[in-house]
């Protein structure tokens, strides 16, 4: 019933260590023991004096972030990383994700496959593996995108997500795009499904819901864990009574109906600092039709909604012509989980909508929904909303042009082929991707 | 951790070299209070223990501190600078076998230092430097430290350059280049910069060119601040930026305020991959951001805050301004006016109390002002290290990649001209064994393709390109 994270990079330990830091608070202050203990079993083993470590396995080709993410876990005082589930070398990929790829990947894939081993050895039953990376660096990419097919190797039967950072549209790494296409279209070929994360949007959450004023990557990654908290805590399965055993299982066999579509993004309600949550009360009703509209607006927050989005699929205009609804995020699928009080009753029938999904798939495969009645984080009640949807379709055609267009005058292009990835090799990326936006557009 | 090695050639590198080797170990005393060998130290110091005579000893960091040496090779063909640094306050960072001297100097002939010294000296070089590797245990980088005026520097130093790379070929090099002023008192300056020009353009990762017109004029800048206004006080004393105490020797000498600054430059460039911080940038992610066309490496560098040193407590709208003064012609460590040319990619370093919402803004403010080149308009890598320089809350270093380095370059080219047009010296060079009048014509031709390369990119400035086609599928 357990879940092994491979966190890789710098993004990607940054990341999770929140991530644990969000689950392991979370869990200690549920009320209810069932649903502690569930969340335990799936993060965290038991370490040699009781306390929890978590199932997780960490990765860095140079060793600063890894002390410093290792010491905060312990500084935590709640719990903290096993005692030899880390790697390190002295020397980053440099933001090249060739170096990643093709050089520190083979070179230390045994190394990192025992560490899982390890892991996943300490798990009764193994149920699904999360990485964690950027798509913008050399490390977290390029041997990310390594290691994830040798895990995809080991592990045929278990489900793996890969939870990706997207870079900042500008202003980080400057051969981001390439890292990120590299990533995306090989990962696109062997995941079960890849969870994204725009810095951008997760940064404009940080001002304009949590008010702050100095935005640092460590609120940044805390509002990511957030989100990823509220969908991998447990839920409560109606068919057993109990908790649900196979989270990222059921989490793909819901959101992936096509291996054509693969991209997921995630949307919470309420979010706010924690002064304004104090004197905050909700209601479901207006919660679900908050995080609707969200989803179809494609909005990221519940603040700056555009309300005239309709959910209509087509529409004919006077010259019988077929148009699409302007600014209208068509899904494919959705998951919906509720957290909190009186989740039995709230009304989520505004998200069986056919108008909201595309016509080939019935509504019953198209949408899901978990609940839980403990709430999550200090939330009385929470909604998330999982998207396969064309939310990143703009995001995705823009780093794919800026690309195209970087790759059209062959700059920075010698430096992947030191390390043995070919003009050949782009060209593969790109059509990849090419086909992927294809497809999501026409949804 | 990874290790750097510095290689510091001809009077001028002696002299840059030193000033960075006082102030790194100032900014490590000042950060490492406890005295304990740590990783940040051993980048760029061993640790010795001088009571054992095995020499090596306590490479192990987490240790006290009992000897540090720097991790560098000292080549000079004068004994003077070398001399002065064995007498002066850093004598025990160096040992004498790190030191190569001649007696007699290359008389300011980039022939006499790349060939004849060259190859006297190959075997020596070659030696030092591999013991100096042998001492790391994951090297990185070596980084030169050079003029471009002189014999020494320019000729053997561009002769060391390509014995590294022949050698150590996985290591990064970064050359430090000082420019002469078009001022300068060697006559035959024209000549030796455009010999090893060549050598640079062929054989560096990435060059880091600083003219001394603009040092002299930062320096200055300091100055005036420092008597106008605030009165001298204002200028904290243990500011590593202009401050020269524990310099070469006692007394303060003509070039070393200019050599701070540069030696500032390396050490913030150096920062991000010594000390920790919320998005590192190692040395190997600066070429591999800033460089997208092998022989365009030449980065032009700016340092700020320069003269705000007296300030502490420094309110947000100061902030702005470091990040705007970064793009200013004032502020470039060579003459060149970035904004006003084209960008093919520029990093921006910060250090210390500087958040990730700081970077934002200023880049999304700055952006519109700068010209970008069209397949680069997002051009832009951060690195952050929470470390600040030793007297300020924060600083920045702005890398760019841009085609103003040509007015540099093409005057340069034009006072080499008026030289050889009248093969003024041209017989000192010539009756150097290894010398060929092709070296002349060789390395003119290679400047001139450079600058034709910036000036071809240039011309794509403010011209709208369209977004190339994009690939289409079969669906
Ligand atoms: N959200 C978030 N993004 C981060 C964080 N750290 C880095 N990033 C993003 O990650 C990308 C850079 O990749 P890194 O993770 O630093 O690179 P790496 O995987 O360590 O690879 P190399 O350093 O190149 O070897 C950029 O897009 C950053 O914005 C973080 O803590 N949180
Ligand atoms: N910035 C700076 N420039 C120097 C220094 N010493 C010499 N130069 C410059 O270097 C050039 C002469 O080269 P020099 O280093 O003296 O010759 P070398 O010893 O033969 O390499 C001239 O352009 C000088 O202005 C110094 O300490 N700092
Ligand atoms: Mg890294
Ligand atoms: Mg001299």
């Amino acid at each position: 019933m357990s879940v092994v994270t491979v966190q890789l990079g710098q993004c990607g330990n940054q990341v999770g260590q929140e991530f644990f830091n969000v689950l392991c608070n979370d869990s200690s202050n549920a009320k209810d023991k069932h649903y502690k203990d569930c969340s335990h079993e799936r993060f965290f083993r038991e370490g040699p004096s009781q306390d929890l470590r978590a199932r997780a396995v960490l990765i860095d080709m140079e060793p600063k972030v890894i002390s410093q993410t290792i010491a905060k876990a312990v500084k935590s005082d709640k719990w903290r990383y096993g005692e030899k589930s880390h790697f390190c070398q002295k020397q980053g990929s440099g933001n090249n994700w060739a170096n990643g790829f093709s050089v520190h990947g083979p070179k230390h894939e045994e190394v990192v496959q025992d560490l899982v081993r390890k892991e996943v050895e300490q798990c009764d039953r193994l149920t699904g593996i999360l990485t964690m990376m950027s798509l913008a660096g050399g490390t977290g990419s390029g041997m990310g995108t390594y290691i994830t097919q040798c895990l995809r190797d080991t592990y045929p039967h278990t489900s793996i997500l890969n939870h990706v950072t997207w870079p900042y549209n500008t202003g980080e790494v400057i051969v981001q795009n390439y890292n990120s296409i590299l990533t995306l279209s090989h990962l696109y070929q062997f995941s079960d499904a890849i969870l994204v994360h725009e810095n951008d949007a997760v940064h404009k959450i940080c001002a304009q819901l949590m008010n702050i004023k100095h935005i640092s990557f460590n609120d940044v990654n805390k509002v990511i864990a957030h989100h990823l908290g509220s969908t991998l805590q447990p839920v409560y399965s109606t068919s057993s009574s109990c908790y649900s055993r196979n989270p990222i299982g059921e989490f793909m066999s819901s959101l992936v109906n096509h291996p054509e579509y693969k991209l997921l993004s995630v949307r919470n309600i309420p979010q706010m600092s924690s002064t304004s949550l104090a004197y905050s009360v909700f209601h479901w009703p207006s919660l679900l039709k908050h995080l609707r509209q969200m989803l179809i607006a494609n909005a990221r927050m519940e603040e700056g909604i555009d309300w005239a989005v309709r959910a209509r699929s087509v529409s004919i205009s006077d010259k019988g012509r077929t148009t699409r609804e302007p600014g209208f995020n068509k899904s494919l699928a959705n998951l919906l989980i509720l957290r909190g009080k009186d989740v039995s009753g709230a009304e989520i029938g505004g998200f069986k909508d056919p108008a909201l999904y595309v016509p080939w798939l019935p509504v019953e495969s198209a949408f899901s929904s978990w609940s839980s009645s403990v709430p999550f984080s200090g939330y009385e009640k929470s909604a998330t909303l999982v998207s396969n949807s064309q939310s990143l379709l703009a995001p995705l055609n823009n780093m794919v042009g800026k690309a195209w267009n970087m790759f059209a005058s062959r700059a920075y292009i010698h430096q992947y082929m030191k390390f043995a990835i070919s003009e050949e090799d782009f060209l593969d990326s790109f059509t990849v991707l090419e086909q992927v936006i294809s497809s999501y557009s026409q949804l | 951790m990874t290790q750097s090695i510095v290689v510091q050639v001809g009077q001028c590198g002696n002299q840059v070299g030193c000033r960075f080797w006082d102030l790194a170990l100032r900014e490590h005393a000042h950060v490492n209070k406890k005295g304990i060998y740590d990783e940040a130290l051993s980048s760029f110091f061993r640790n010795i223990d001088t009571r054992k005579n095995d020499g090596g000893a306590s490479q192990i960091t987490g240790g006290k501190i009992s000897t540090l040496k720097a991790r560098a090779v000292l080549v000079d063909m004068e004994e003077g600078v070398v001399n002065e640094i064995l007498q002066g306050p850093l004598r025990e960072v160096f040992d004498s076998t790190q030191l190569i001297t001649d007696v007699s100097g290359s008389g300011n002939n980039w022939a006499v230092g790349h060939w004849t010294y060259g190859s006297a000296y190959r075997d020596q070089i070659v030696e030092q430097v591999r013991r100096a590797a042998e001492h790391c245990d994951c090297l990185q980088c070596f980084f030169l430290i050079h003029s471009m005026g002189g014999g020494t520097g320019s000729g053997l130093g561009t002769y060391v350059l390509k014995l590294l790379e022949e050698e150590f070929p996985e290591v990064y090099r970064i050359v430090t280049s000082v420019y002469p002023s078009a001022e300068d008192d060697v006559i035959t300056s024209p000549y030796n910069s455009i010999l090893a020009m060549r050598e640079l353009t062929e054989h560096a990762d990435c060059v880091l060119p600083v003219e001394n017109q603009s040092l002299v004029d930062i320096v200055n800048k300091i100055r005036h601040m420092a008597h106008s206004g605030k009165g001298v006080s204002a200028i904290k004393k243990d500011c590593t930026v202009i401050s020269s105490q524990g310099g070469v020797s006692g007394v303060e000498k003509p070039f070393d305020g200019m050599n701070n600054i540069v030696a500032n430059l390396l050490l913030n460039i150096t920062s991000s991959a010594r000390f920790e911080g919320s998005l590192n940038m190692d040395l190997n992610e600066i070429t591999m951001n800033l460089v997208p066309f092998p022989r365009l490496h030449y980065l032009v560098s700016s340092l700020t805050p320069l003269y705000t040193l007296a300030d502490v407590n420094i309110p947000t709208r100061r902030l702005d301004q470091m990040f705007s003064d970064a793009f200013s012609k004032e502020h470039q460590l060579m003459r060149a006016d970035p904004k006003h040319s084209l960008y093919l990619a520029c990093a921006l370093m910060v250090r210390g109390n500087v958040q990730v919402s700081d970077l934002r803004r200023n880049i999304e403010r700055l952006k519109p002002t700068l010209p970008f080149v069209s397949w680069n308009q997002e051009g832009w890598k951060t690195g952050m290290c929470s470390v600040p320089p030793v007297g300020h809350t924060h600083a920045l270093l702005a890398l760019a990649n841009n085609t103003c380095v040509r007015p540099t370059f093409m005057d340069l080219r034009e006072r080499f001209g008026k030289l050889y047009r009248k093969k003024a010296h041209l017989h000192h060079y010539l009756q150097v064994e290894g010398m060929e009048q092709a070296c002349f014509t060789e390395a003119l031709s290679s400047l001139s393709s450079l600058i034709e390369e910036y000036s071809q990119l240039d011309a794509t400035k403010g011209i709208c390109m369209p977004d190339t086609s994009r690939l289409s599928i079969a669906t």
